[in-house]
């Protein structure tokens, strides 16, 4: 899990998406039109889909129809087996990003700002940060049982190092003048940390919650493969033994639907924090 | 008249270069002094170390403890408006109201909710000016504010910052490049080289006769010759 999403280079990024002035002569379109717009690809790839399985001799067996995702999502839903496994999971995760997130902030605000803590911490904690956490399922099996907590526990320790790191990275890039300022305005230490280190932190901190909901949801996948009767994951292997090649694509769908809503729940957080911010200011609806 | 600020053999020294060496200052309560002297001789040195930033090799400064500074650029926190900025630092529940005024004396009334990447240069300056004399402070250190602003820009500031001067009379330490701008502005003019002040000019006696001799002395103090075209 390499984290150097700096938000140097989530500026460069963002810039060279909004920053480029239109030429004189160039249609502009509206926002509502793009949103529309962005749609279309989406919309033709499944109506294409649909097409080859209906028509184009494409064994439902090895790809499902789009219908017949659908209408597997309906049976699903109507005897409501679909939200036990959907709450099993969306609770696995929460709790996870809760509990590692919390613990990756504590840890980073205290190195961020003491040169000890880090002296005592950091080596430590990025020896374990090398460690691929798939390398610790077994382990894991082992301390947790098959139980919740070994979920969560992957899930906090996939989530715990983006955060960790970027809050750390946050804090050490805050402007030394800006520290200057606080100074010669006689702000107490309590002012200097909310009013300047974790304001100046939070673009950098926000760029870690983006990255760790998607790692969030990535150990997710993973910890639900352990033997679980409950959770999406526990859908998709199911559907594996019995050969239900739509459930499992439904599966994907959900992982996948679900990873979009998380994105745009940070993507709002950043608007509503970064206000200030002249990259996150106004932006469009993407 | 009282002390703004009292320096006695001020000594400053980064590793082996010594900057400031037995350096003698004293700035007089609503005395507006501006200084001068060749780029690298110190003056942003002596500055932080009355603004108590830098700490201090030899001598000693008695004056307050906490001076206000405004710097070469404004240094607002983007992430707050304007008021907030105003007011950092003082926590009584008067601080809205008291950051609102001092930025309708800088000509920013209605500004206070605005944030600071909406302000053009000379607002964001006169913003951190607004920070400065909000806390009515005894010593105010300048340096360079108006460097980066336009000259039309500047003329308004110098203004500006006469009238509050006048008004809040603290003691005004400016360090500039522009010897006009010194002229205008200061009581006092102090030239700074070798590490400490080389010669202080009043500019009223000076300017009796009006102001091109004092300019034409200035420039030879910072080593620039005028020649006579008349002659
Ligand atoms: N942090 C530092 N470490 C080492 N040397 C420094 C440091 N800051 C300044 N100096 C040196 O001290 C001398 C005085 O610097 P200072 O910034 O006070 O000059 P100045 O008079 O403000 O110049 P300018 O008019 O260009 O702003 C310079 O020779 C500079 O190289
Ligand atoms: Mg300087």
């Amino acid at each position: 899990m390499a984290v150097d999403l700096t938000s140097e280079k989530t500026e460069a990024i963002t810039g060279l998406l909004h920053g480029q002035p239109r030429s004189a002569g160039e249609w502009t379109w509206s926002g509502r039109e793009l949103v529309a717009i962005s749609w279309l690809a989406p919309l033709a790839f499944a109506l294409g889909w649909e097409t080859l399985c209906r028509f184009g001799g494409v064994n439902p067996q090895v790809m499902p129809a789009p219908s017949a995702v659908l209408a597997t999502a309906w049976t699903l839903a109507a005897d409501g087996t679909l939200f036990v496994h959907l709450g099993y999971s969306l609770v696995r995760a929460a709790t996870g990003f809760v509990v590692g997130g919390g613990i990756g902030f504590g840890l980073g605000v205290l190195v961020g700002f003491s040169r000890l803590a880090e002296a005592l911490l950091d080596r430590s904690i990025q020896m374990v940060r090398a460690i691929p956490f798939l390398a610790l399922l077994p382990l894991v099996i082992v301390w947790f049982g098959v139980d919740e907590a070994g979920k969560i526990f992957l899930v906090s320790l996939g989530v715990l190092f983006p955060i960790y790191i970027n809050t750390v990275l946050g804090i050490r890039q805050v402007d030394p003048k800006l520290m200057e300022v606080a100074k010669v305005t006689g702000l107490s230490l309590r002012g200097r940390i909310t009013k300047i280190i974790l304001p100046g932190a939070m673009p950098s901190i926000l760029t870690g919650v983006r990255y760790a909901l998607a790692v969030a949801w990535l150990a997710l996948v993973i910890a639900e493969t352990i033997a679980t009767t409950k959770g999406v994951g526990f859908l998709a292997m199911d559907a594996r033994e019995f050969l239900q090649t739509n459930v499992i694509v439904l599966t994907i769908v959900i992982y996948a639907a679900i990873g979009v809503l998380a994105d745009s729940v940070a993507r709002a957080l950043e608007r509503r924090l970064l206000a200030w911010h002249p990259n996150y200011a106004g932006e469009a609806r993407r | 008249m009282s002390a703004a600020v009292t320096v006695r053999g001020l000594r400053r020294r980064y590793g082996e270069r010594v900057v400031i060496e037995g350096l003698d200052l004293r700035i007089e309560t609503g005395e507006f002094v501006a200084m001068l002297g060749e780029s690298g001789c110190g003056k942003t040195t002596l500055l932080r170390a009355l603004a108590g930033l830098d700490p201090v090799d030899g001598g000693r400064i008695d004056g307050p403890s906490q001076p206000a500074v405004v710097f070469q650029e404004h240094r607002l926190l983007p992430w707050a408006p304007l008021w907030q900025n105003v007011a950092l630092g003082i926590e009584t529940p008067q601080a809205r109201e008291q950051a609102v005024a001092a930025l309708r004396e800088v000509g920013l009334a209605g500004r206070e909710g605005d944030w600071p990447r909406n302000l053009s240069g000379g607002q964001a300056q006169r913003v951190a000016l607004a920070r400065a004399l909000v806390r009515e402070p005894r010593l105010l250190l300048l340096d360079e504010p108006f460097a980066a602003l336009d000259a039309l820009t500047r003329i308004r500031m110098h203004d500006l910052i006469e009238d509050l001067v006048a008004r809040h009379r603290p003691g005004v330490l400016l360090v500039t490049h522009d010897v006009d701008e010194a002229i205008a502005i200061a009581d006092r003019i102090l030239v700074m080289r070798g590490g400490r002040i080389a010669a202080s000019y009043d500019v009223d006696a000076e300017t009796a006769a009006g102001p091109s001799a004092l300019r034409a002395k200035l420039l030879g103090e910072l080593g620039v010759v005028l020649h006579d075209r008349a002659a």
